[in-house]
């Protein structure tokens, strides 16, 4: 395990439900994710993913298995102290958005700050600062319902960013987008990624946004599948490639467009390693 | 930002908001209606009491208030003058007893018979008249809230109480009556004839000290050489009165019974609105917490949600209980908004939106931080 890693995550099991609805929808996972990379965790529906993001998010405590976020583990912490490792630490991208249909822009943004204690002139200045880095300068003012998709769901990465989460964990944040809105917000996160600050992980269904990974870990029926890093491509590809061998049904959206040469990674799918 | 989300989580639906306020207005009208009425009944119960000019009243043994006191026979006066202390004793006559009206019919009246030179217990919001015109001969002061009740309508009418004719000589402003029988004021003598008393009798020896700060004293040096007669303080005998008037009766149970209702129905109107807001926000809330907000933060904003409505439904109900208060000035019955009562309904407002939000918070208290995920 990388010393500098940001999550360090071993031996996750989860079991949801309870009595004969029980689940384990995690079966023993560990990972580790570093500074500085976007790693999208990819995997069929019903796989674990949303559960590995939680946890990993210290929003649902494992049923065993260990957390270490930030060197600190989260074991023996009770809601208000995971709490205050979420305030500390993490930022989160939602699928829905989950922006305050009564706030503005900015207020959405100063809302996250507000609860870590940063109000006042200092932190409306960082709210517009974190929407302008999104590219939401001329929209401050604007309410959620006021805004498509592809902006709201930048205004909740500003929320994210805005309070320098040293992880950002976002679940399916382009689902609900179209393709452009879409990726532009996988730009906008490989964009975070590069600082070195931060470690970001996505969860997706959506192969367009394979280009912009530095790391990708399929996740199967509660278990790593595969974790590899794929070469450094995306700056070349334009476009998507035309065919991606997901475990997963949707694939509708593949473009028929011809590719460049990333269509052939995926083809020689390398042995499960693991990094970190 | 507590106050802001709060305030927008108020007005964003405005059906609720409009539900909310008018619990709290109903809530705030009603209590102040019974509680101004019952401080209305209080003020009309113990004013002739605190109008009157004595440290101490020597009453018949178990009088049960300034309307209802049996007879003294006269001796006690000298005991008590002789007392140390004892600047005067000055005789009333309080009776119920029936008023004839100049064009017929009659109605019941509370006679109140005193000396107008001795200055023991005068009539006082005078508007026409003083208090020697009650020398003139068949005078009485008569209240002009009670005239049409009293069948006269000017100075000089003439009437009859018992077999005696009595003349209008001067009129007051608002001495109210609790039991409904007006207070008609006349001199200690002719009091006497009217209610066929003995020379001496009286029903009350108000007793004016030297120094009030040795009230207590007197009053238990005159407790001792007087038997079969109760010796009361002011405070005292105003007690006795509003305990009978008020609780005796079950008139002040009924207001205060009125105003406890008022509050419960308010706090349950209250509760339920805050408790499905908050379950509409719920999501909202779940995202907070994923945020990492702490519990407390959480709570804040639906306690301020609570305060807010409370500010707001002050605001409204107060300014229709102050119009009820203006239209019951001329009643019978008058509504008496006061200082503390409006500082008192103000806490209670808040006390009541703050337990209403207790369901609230206890909701999101149970709140699956993990919703934030749903779609
Ligand atoms: N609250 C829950 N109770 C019981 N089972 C659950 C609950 N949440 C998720 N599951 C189950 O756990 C498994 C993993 O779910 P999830 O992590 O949401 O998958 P993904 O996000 O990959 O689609 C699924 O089989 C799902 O049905
Ligand atoms: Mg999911």
């Amino acid at each position: 395990m990388s010393s500098e890693a940001v999550l360090v995550a071993t031996d996750v099991v989860k079991e949801l439900g309870q009595g004969a609805g029980l689940v384990r929808a995690l079966k023993g996972v560990s990972v580790s994710l570093n500074p500085g990379e976007l790693t999208l965790l990819m995997g069929p529906s019903g796989s674990g993913k949303t559960t590995l993001l939680s946890i990993l998010g210290c929003i649902l405590g494992p049923t065993s298995g260990n957390i270490r976020v930030a060197g600190t583990p989260t074991a023996n912490l009770g809601p208000e102290a995971l709490a205050e490792v979420r305030r500390r630490h993490i930022g989160f991208v939602f699928q829905s958005y989950n922006l305050f249909p009564t706030l503005n822009a900015e207020e959405n943004v100063r809302l996250a700050l507000d609860v870590r204690g940063r109000r006042g002139r200092l932190a409306a200045d960082q709210a517009r600062e974190a929407l302008t880095k999104v590219g939401l300068s001329h929209k401050f003012k604007s309410y959620p319902g006021n805004m498509s998709g592809g902006e709201q769901q930048r205004v909740a990465v500003a929320r994210a960013l805005a309070s320098a989460p040293s992880l950002l964990l976002a679940d399916e944040p382009t689902a609900a987008l179209d393709s452009e809105n879409g990726q532009a917000v996988m730009a906008l996160l490989s964009e975070i990624a590069k600082d070195k600050s931060h470690a970001v992980l996505a969860v997706t269904h959506d192969h367009r946004t394979l280009p912009y990974a530095d790391r990708i870990i399929h996740i199967e029926d509660g278990l790593i599948v595969s974790d590899e890093r794929p070469e450094r491509v995306r700056d070349a590809i334009v476009t998507p490639p035309p065919t991606i061998p997901l475990d997963e049904v949707r694939s509708e959206h593949a473009p028929s467009e011809g590719a460049s040469g990333g269509g052939s990674r995926r083809a020689k799918k390398r042995k499960m390693k693991t990094y970190g | 930002m507590v106050l802001t989300l709060a305030f927008r989580n108020l007005v964003h639906d405005r059906v609720r908001l409009a539900v909310t306020l008018v619990g709290i207005l109903f809530a705030i009208v009603l209590v102040a209606v019974q509680l101004g009425l019952y401080q209305g009944a209080r003020k009309m119960i113990i004013s002739m009491i605190d109008n009157a000019q004595g440290e101490i009243w020597i009453t018949a043994f178990g009088a049960k208030s300034f309307e209802e006191a049996g007879l003294l026979s006269g001796r006690e006066r000298h005991a008590v003058l002789s007392v140390p202390g004892v600047q005067g004793v000055t005789p009333l006559t309080v009776a119920f007893t029936e008023w004839r009206k100049p064009a017929g019919g009659s109605a019941l009246i509370v006679l109140v018979g005193a000396d107008p030179a001795a200055g023991g217990l005068q009539p006082w919001n005078m508007v026409q008249g003083t208090p020697a015109s009650l020398t003139e001969p068949h005078a009485v002061a008569v209240d002009k809230t009670y005239m049409e009740n009293l069948g006269v309508t000017r100075i000089s009418d003439i009437a009859q109480v018992e077999q005696t004719r009595v003349k209008v000589a001067a009129l007051t402003d608002g001495i109210r009556s609790f039991t409904m029988a007006p207070y008609v004021f006349t001199s200690l003598s002719r009091a006497r004839t009217m209610l066929g008393l003995e020379p001496n009798q009286a029903t009350f020896f108000l007793v004016k000290l030297d120094d009030p700060a040795t009230t207590e004293a007197v009053r238990n040096e005159i407790k001792s050489r007087l038997a079969n007669v109760d010796v009361l303080t002011q405070a005292e005998f105003r007690d006795r009165s509003l305990d009978h008037w008020l609780f005796g009766t079950g008139a002040g149970v009924a207001l205060i019974g009125g105003a406890i209702l008022g509050i419960l129905v308010g706090t349950v109107i209250v509760a339920q609105t805050l408790y499905s807001s908050t379950k509409d926000h719920l999501r909202e809330f779940a995202t907070l917490r994923a945020l990492g907000s702490s519990a407390g933060y959480i709570h804040r904003v639906i306690l301020m949600q609570a305060a807010l409505s409370a500010i707001l439904g002050y605001v409204l109900g107060m300014t229709i209980a102050m119009v009820v208060v203006h239209f019951s000035e001329q009643t019978a019955l008058p509504i008496l908004m006061t200082p503390e009562l409006a500082i008192g309904l103000f806490v209670l407002t808040l006390a009541m939106c703050a337990i209403s939000a207790v369901s609230a918070i206890l909701k999101v208290t149970k709140l699956d931080p993990a919703m934030v995920f749903a779609r």
